[in-house]
């Protein structure tokens, strides 16, 4: 095995994922699978392989660099328009910290 | 009047309108009730936009009435992916977590289509967040093949294929990030062309995996599709990663001589295809060799590591992409959570499909602590060699031309219960993802059953131009 029920249940943790018990006994088994099939990556010789992070670059440094010009965002009602719970032009999550 | 929606080509809405046989109000009318009533058997759409389309129409035919140009794709029935977002307009991305989704802004390559007078008729389904190769995974229903209605369109730009196929759109923007606009259109015996990383700007595209992620368009022609590519295609401010390269007139280029023109036959592609898909695309090679095209075997030895690289980055970015689905800002939410973690983990456990919350573990797992440098840093390494690989390749061949899938459409079902597997299937679309060199599918004809085949080119970094050509030099000559 590959990864582990204990294991899946630390990364659904991680992910902020609730998962059932059913999913965790079949994650594990997919998950399994995959990294199995994954593990051929270790016959591959990268030695001094630069791993490659962006595609394609060819702008100069700062050719991504907009014009400093006003413009207008989002109004506060917009950007809440389809938020579940919002109050006083916040969004409203429960407690945070438990007293 | 009657006009034949589902044949119209965009050189045919063009002449209508010139020619005053439809207006675009009445093209918009006639568009929207066929799609609507020829939607039950695919489930192609998610959403019809009646009163966007006809105030894009009515904008045409006023621009028409003053003798103004009325843009490339005046009055033109276009469907987008829901993965695109559309202003005012629901975005669902085919999950139960945004059903109710309004976004308030539009995707640049939305702004650009209606800025060339596109109507936009309708939102697609697709799987969920873009993932998938079938479409099987969106929570809104499967999308069935137009050609074959017991089958799958393919995946994740499942709807988009299939509106274009079936006729109920001229044509369509996808999205493709591993296969998902050019697997669909093989599937669907549609033109599907994933263009330039960079070429195309990808504000307002659905983060799935942003290194890889292209928007793309669909066409029941390579004349169609080149003719949407042209009108969405460049510098965008608004996406940093948009490339500055110039925009060629891929219309004026396509008609082009393709003799003396070399193309590449990947050995590592052939081996171990199945007769059904393998003896179309042979054929599909001999009709460009009698076009003066001059076959190469060649070798791309990275090939094996592909898929292990792709589902390693593709994951790990997605994992880091859907973390902002958590209840708070747009996404629906579970009653009364208890708090704020609680609210998190069951907004996602909830919300999200197996598929996503499959390929989330995933990304999880490889960027966890500890596993980094064994997954993601290799995973980026083989990338690279996959990249060297096709770049040795273009020094001696102008194009390189592989299958599309493995296989021909599957049934609705037929391969739903072994992830890994559907994972596999998705080899030949992958390499030129990860290389983010420009690669289309153009259908190159059907299997003894009368599925769809499509042929993959892949060309050089931006030369769109070339593979388009190719593209069009072998529908020509097929055709005659």
């Amino acid at each position: 095995m590959k990864i582990t029920e204990q294991e899946v249940r630390y990364v659904a943790d991680l992910a902020n994922l609730k998962l059932s018990d059913d999913e965790i006994h079949k994650m594990a088994h997919d998950l399994d699978e995959i990294l199995t099939h994954v593990d051929k990556l270790k016959e591959l010789d990268t030695t001094g392989v630069e791993p490659m992070a962006q595609v394609l670059y060819e702008a100069g440094e700062t050719a991504t660099l907009r014009a400093d010009r006003e413009h207008r965002p989002l109004t506060n009602n917009d950007a809440m328009a389809n938020a579940p719970v919002t109050s006083g032009g916040y969004f409203k999550v429960p407690k945070v910290i438990e007293r | 009047m009657s006009i034949e929606v589902a044949k119209l080509t965009i050189a045919g809405v063009t002449a209508g309108l010139r020619s005053k046989e439809f207006s675009a109000e009445e093209l918009c009318r006639e568009a929207l009730a066929f799609a609507e009533a020829e939607n039950p058997k695919t489930n192609a759409y998610l959403t019809f936009s009646p009163d966007r389309a006809l105030a894009a129409a009515r904008r045409v035919d006023a621009k028409l009435a003053a003798g103004e140009d009325a843009g490339s794709l005046a009055g033109v029935p276009v469907a987008v992916k829901d993965v695109i977002v559309t202003k005012g307009l629901r975005t669902t991305c085919g999950s139960r977590l945004l059903e109710h989704y309004v976004p308030p802004y539009d995707a640049t390559a939305v702004q650009r289509l209606e800025q060339a007078g596109a109507v936009i008729i309708g939102k697609t389904n697709c799987d969920e967040f873009a993932m998938g190769s079938s479409n099987e995974n969106s929570a809104f229903g499967p999308v069935r093949n137009p050609v074959a209605l017991d089958r799958v369109p393919g995946g994740s730009s499942g709807g988009s294929a299939a509106v274009v196929a079936q006729g109920t759109a001229v044509v369509s923007l996808g999205s493709d990030t591993g296969g998902s606009v050019r697997q669909p259109a093989s599937f669907c015996g549609v033109v599907g062309i994933t263009p330039t990383y960079g070429r195309v700007s990808r504000y307002g595209l659905v983060a799935f995996a942003s290194s890889l992620d292209h928007i793309g368009p669909f066409g029941r022609s390579v004349a169609d599709a080149a003719a949407l590519l042209g009108a969405i295609a460049g510098r965008d401010e608004a996406d940093a990663t948009s490339a500055f390269a110039p925009v060629p007139d891929y219309l004026a280029d396509l008609n082009g001589d393709v003799r003396g023109k070399k193309i590449g036959l990947p050995r590592e592609y052939f081996k171990g295809l199945s007769s059904e898909t393998g003896d179309v695309i042979a054929a599909a090679v001999k009709v460009l060799e009698s076009l003066g095209c001059e076959p190469v075997e060649i070798s791309l030895p990275a090939t094996d590591y592909a898929i292990a690289s792709y589902y390693i980055i593709a994951t790990a970015e997605a994992s880091s992409n859907l973390a902002r689905y958590d209840g708070v800002r747009y996404t629906t939410r579970p009653k009364d959570p208890a708090t704020l973690a609680d609210m998190y983990r069951s907004t996602r456990g909830e919300g999200f499909g197996a598929e996503c919350k499959r390929r989330i573990m995933l990304g999880t797992y490889v960027l966890s602590a500890g596993y980094y440098d064994a997954y993601y840093r290799k995973a980026q390494q083989a990338r690279s060699l996959i990249a060297q690989d096709f770049a040795r390749a273009f020094e001696n061949v102008d194009a390189i031309i592989t299958p599309v899938s493995p296989f021909a459409a599957f049934r609705l079902g037929e391969k739903t219960s072994d992830p890994m597997e559907m994972y596999l299937s998705d080899i030949y679309t992958i390499t030129g993802s990860l290389a983010g060199i420009p690669c289309m599918s153009v259908p190159a004809g059907v299997t003894p059953s009368g599925l769809p085949v499509g042929m993959q080119i892949l060309t050089r970094h931006f030369d769109e131009t070339g593979m388009l050509r190719l593209a069009r030099a072998y529908e020509a000559g097929a055709a005659g």
